[in-house]
């Protein structure tokens, strides 16, 4: 029972911080608002670029190379799920967990010497 | 057994909720505290080394009260929002960055007494909560509709996902010698000798990773005032903007425990056997290694230039990374020969 009540209360103490945490910008936000003036003008709310008048809209197409590190980020986060229970239970696991995750390792690595030699992995 | 081991094991109920709320208001004081004064600290550290005296005017000789006068400046400042800014999304940004910055602090134990929770899966937690922090960048820079916000919010998801992955890995070496991700498990297990021995290069990778994750210089990318004025946070003013500098500095406090937490030995003596847990020092060698390691990233960030977006992207994917592989095995040979 002590475990069940251990984990109950350890994530009411994480319900409590991630409402400290959402509350205390709303509060400090909303109390601000009767310190600081308001008085926007037209000049005031446009977009700052470097002192020239704002043109077109900022949100454009963006170049695909952000796509394609994404793409590599989930093969390697999706790798790192499968490390840590790997990590965990690695007592019992024994040698032979050991070298199947090293052929593991092994065949992922390969995919990125080959995103490698691809130049995928050029920003330039 | 400590006493917030007996209420963490005892029925949950409303007097727990209202203990449990005393003690994060407490905590919430205590960040607001360090990010006051680590920022006073790093200005006059940046001085110091730079050969000038910093901020020395407010509060006496040591300008003690410069972050406090400055807070309370951002509080008058007007809160200005362009008009083709996305309300919703540019309201809600700050509160998505400040939020994770704040719940990540709820797993990580300070001393055998002072800590909130006992999470099995602490280390997890903590590397899953801190990743949410970059979509309240990323939806900075979209929602303000200004280019070098869009700018510095890409090169924030960019870099956050090259960097993530290597500090991930970087930490499966501790968990092979520990076989847990708890952290107060980690802390035990180093009672003898503190995994920066065992884990060298684990911990360089982590430091290095880390401040990458922190936005810091030399990884200041999505906020590089020479280039992006001042990258995602260009348009924000006032007390908006000052939750993104809130919640980059509450996570150099909490990376910052976390790496004292996972290579330094927490609240473990700096030599075992000495006998000086007893006496109740925990929470002094706890602050020492925790004030080393915050030391560490200001002098970083004094030292090194900016990297160039090339050369951030390459370095993660091409050195870091297979680094991070390679100490895996390392790891585990170690620990199938020696332990």
């Amino acid at each position: 029972m002590a475990d069940l009540f251990n984990y109950q209360n350890s994530y009411l103490v994480v319900v409590i911080f991630l409402g400290l945490g959402i509350l205390l910008p709303i509060v400090a936000l909303s109390l601000g608002r009767l310190l600081r003036p308001n008085n926007p003008s037209e000049q005031k709310r446009t977009t700052y670029e470097s002192g020239i008048e704002p043109f077109q809209d900022a949100r454009v197409q963006f170049n695909a190379r952000y796509y394609i590190f994404a793409l590599m980020f989930v093969i390697f986060d999706v790798e790192t799920v499968f490390l840590y229970p790997w990590a965990v239970a690695y007592e019992q696991l024994g040698l032979f967990a050991l070298i199947e995750m090293l052929i593991f390792v092994v065949m992922l690595l390969i995919g990125l010497i080959y995103a490698w030699k691809k130049k995928v992995l050029q920003w330039i | 057994m400590t006493w917030i081991d007996s209420l963490l094991q005892s029925q949950p109920s409303w007097t727990n909720f209202a203990i449990f709320a005393g003690l994060g208001v407490t905590m919430l004081s205590i960040t607001l505290g360090f990010v006051t004064f680590a920022i006073l600290a790093e200005r006059k550290v940046m001085g110091y080394m730079q050969l000038r005296h910093g901020p020395n005017r407010v509060g006496g000789r040591f300008g003690l009260l410069q972050s406090v006068a400055d807070i309370l400046k951002l509080l008058l400042k007007e809160d200005t929002r362009p008009k083709q800014a996305d309300k919703t999304l540019f309201v809600l940004a700050p509160v998505i960055a400040y939020a994770p910055a704040f719940l990540v602090i709820a797993v990580i134990p300070f001393t055998e007494a002072f800590k909130f929770t006992d999470i099995g899966v602490g280390l997890l937690y903590y590397i899953a909560i801190s990743g949410i922090s970059t979509i309240g960048i990323v939806t900075a820079g979209w929602a303000s509709n200004n280019k070098y916000a869009l700018m510095g919010g890409m090169r924030a998801a960019a870099q956050m996902i090259s960097y993530e992955i290597p500090l991930v890995m970087s930490v499966i070496g501790i968990i092979l010698f520990t076989g847990s991700l708890n952290l107060v498990e980690i802390v035990q297990a180093q009672e003898n000798i503190a995994f920066i021995f065992l884990q060298p290069i684990a911990f360089l990778i982590f430091l290095i990773a880390g401040t990458a994750e922190l936005n810091r210089t030399p990884f200041d990318l999505p906020e590089a005032e020479s280039e992006l004025v001042a990258g995602y946070h260009v348009e924000y003013s006032g007390f908006r903007w000052a939750f993104f500098m809130l919640s980059e500095y509450v996570y150099l406090f909490a990376l910052s425990a976390l790496i004292t937490v996972l290579f330094l030995g927490g609240w473990n003596a700096p030599i075992p056997g000495i006998g000086l847990n007893e006496i109740g020092l925990g929470a002094v060698w706890f602050t020492i290694k925790f004030i080393v390691i915050v030391f560490l990233f200001m002098w970083m960030r004094i030292t090194f230039p900016r990297l160039r977006a090339d050369q951030l992207m390459e370095f993660g994917w091409k050195v870091l990374l297979p680094i991070a592989l390679a100490n895996i095995f390392l790891s585990a040979l170690i620990k199938e020969l020696f332990f």
